[in-house]
């Protein structure tokens, strides 16, 4: 166990985590807005949003999210596309998260009775304000519990990001192997490392649905 | 238009709803049969007629909550457009009580009578509360302004509805069977609201089984069956001489209840 604070390997696993840090919040970003814009294209009136919201779902999620690292990584710049590893994960894995987000907020959506929708339109809100001033915060509540799990189970896949080089946690596990440190130890620290982050967006959504379970 | 004191017969006023050939399908089913309508300026219409015979439909053409097939609707000579901004502006000055009420239930009560008045007629905020306050003073909940609407009663939140609507300055009101989901003993206080309402002026359009307030409160009545207007009177001619067979029925039918 003592290995980690040999050497420079304690900096190294700090960026590593860092990164890792990095990449989940900006992917997480990324999947928040791209998804509950899907949410609100599958929903729209619009028939050509409604099936560019279903054909992203069905793409993104039926596909092995290292097949889309591979897509992202190796598909966009040949199309003059140029961005950081790092960017080019957050893409991935943001795209990919993002239609998870946007069946359960599409869901959220649904469990909000129609007649809230009709009351707004018939005041007179665009499609827009109906959503965002009185479908999407009821949805809120319901949608809180399954988005976590969502967010919680994004840290993880960002592991993938390793392999397509993002020096990002799981990838530090591979440099300790080279360096031959014992594999029960680098597991056992890297393996804390994701309880810290899973434990933390954990905490966070339960606050967020504390404060919103208040606020009524 | 020009102000008219005679209650009944006012052919002087333009009308302010017009339908013309309306027709609505939902799949193999026709809705609304070719409805020819004008409301004029401060008119009362109520209507009635069997369940399913499109009254709800009808009303919620007026304010296209429910698109037509064919056929033109235009509200104070203009008609009503297609979905879109233009269409939502349209809308605003179309009142609409539901018979669930449907206040919003993440708001306050204040809050469901400001919401329209600030986001779509961009009216200040504490010019919005200030008519908010008097609305809701107005029918009757004036005390309830803090409360969520869950924690009122159903004729309570129905007062708070109509108050949300008259917030928008409409020209027209529909109702759609404002009292059927409330305690008996609430629903008096929401006619109540109604009555003045209509003694104020405001030009409504009702779908509603209570006939003491269409006899007081009405100047025509419509009677609906099968997607078309059969009958059309006074609330006094139509309740005590109906002419049409479905009318008699329909009226036997609620009358020995
Ligand atoms: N969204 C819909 N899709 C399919 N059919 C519908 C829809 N809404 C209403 N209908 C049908 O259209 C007909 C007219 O409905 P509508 O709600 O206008 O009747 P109504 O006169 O208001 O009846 P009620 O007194 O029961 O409220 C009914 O047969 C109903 O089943
Ligand atoms: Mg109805």
């Amino acid at each position: 166990m003592g290995f980690l604070f040999e050497d420079d390997n304690f900096s190294l696993f700090r960026d590593g985590f860092l990164q890792t840090i990095e990449l989940s919040a900006l992917s997480a970003l990324l999947a928040l807005l791209l998804g509950t814009l899907l949410a609100a294209f599958r929903v729209s009136p619009v028939p050509v949003l409604r099936a560019f919201g279903t054909a992203w779902v069905t793409l993104f999620r039926n596909t092995p999210l290292t097949l889309l690292f591979f897509a992202v990584e190796f598909g966009l710049p040949p199309l003059g596309v140029h961005f950081s590893h790092l960017v080019f994960g957050v893409l991935a894995l943001g795209g990919y998260t993002a239609s998870f987000v946007c069946e359960v907020i599409r869901s959220g959506i649904n469990t909000v009775p129609l007649g809230q929708a009709e009351a707004a339109r018939s005041l007179g809100m665009t499609f827009g304000q109906t959503l965002t001033l009185v479908v999407l915060p009821q949805a809120a509540r319901t949608v809180l519990a399954p988005l976590s799990s969502v967010f919680i189970a994004l840290p993880r896949n960002s592991a993938i990001a390793g392999a397509f080089s993002v020096g990002e946690l799981y990838s530090v596990q591979q440099t300790f192997s080279e360096r031959g440190y014992a594999i029960f130890a680098i597991f056992f620290w890297v393996a804390c490392a994701y309880l810290v982050i899973s434990a933390a967006v954990a905490t966070l959504f339960r606050v967020l649905e504390s404060r919103l379970a208040v606020a009524r | 238009m020009a102000e008219n004191p005679v209650e009944d017969s006012t052919p002087a006023a333009a009308p302010l709803v017009v339908l013309s050939g309306v027709n609505k399908h939902y799949g193999a089913l026709h809705v609304l049969q070719d409805i020819d309508l004008e409301i004029v300026q401060g008119e009362v219409v109520v209507l009635i007629g069997p369940s399913g015979s499109g009254k709800s439909t009808l009303c919620r053409t007026i304010n296209r909550l429910e698109p037509i097939d064919s056929g033109a609707i235009t509200l104070d000579g203009r008609p009503l457009p297609a979905e879109g901004r233009e269409l939502a502006r349209l809308r605003a000055e179309v009142g609409m009580v539901f018979q669930s009420f449907n206040l919003f239930a993440h708001k306050t009560v204040l809050e469901n009578v400001v919401i329209g008045q600030v986001k779509v007629r961009k009216v200040a905020r504490p010019e919005a509360e200030k008519t908010a306050r008097e609305l809701l003073e107005r029918v009757g909940v004036g005390a309830q302004a803090d409360k969520y609407p869950a924690q009122l009663s159903g004729g309570q939140q129905q007062r708070v509805a109509i108050a949300r609507a008259l917030a928008m300055k409409p020209k027209v009101m529909l109702f759609d069977e404002p009292t059927s989901a409330l305690d008996p003993e609430m629903v008096n206080e929401v006619l109540e609201v109604m009555r003045q309402l209509a003694a104020d002026g405001m030009t409504m359009v009702v779908v509603t089984h209570e006939m003491g307030f269409a006899r007081s409160a009405a100047n025509r009545v419509l009677f609906m069956a099968d997607g078309r207007i059969v009958e059309q009177n006074t609330p006094d001619a139509f309740f005590t001489a109906p002419r049409s067979d479905r009318a008699k029925d329909f009226l036997s039918k609620i009358l020995h209840h």
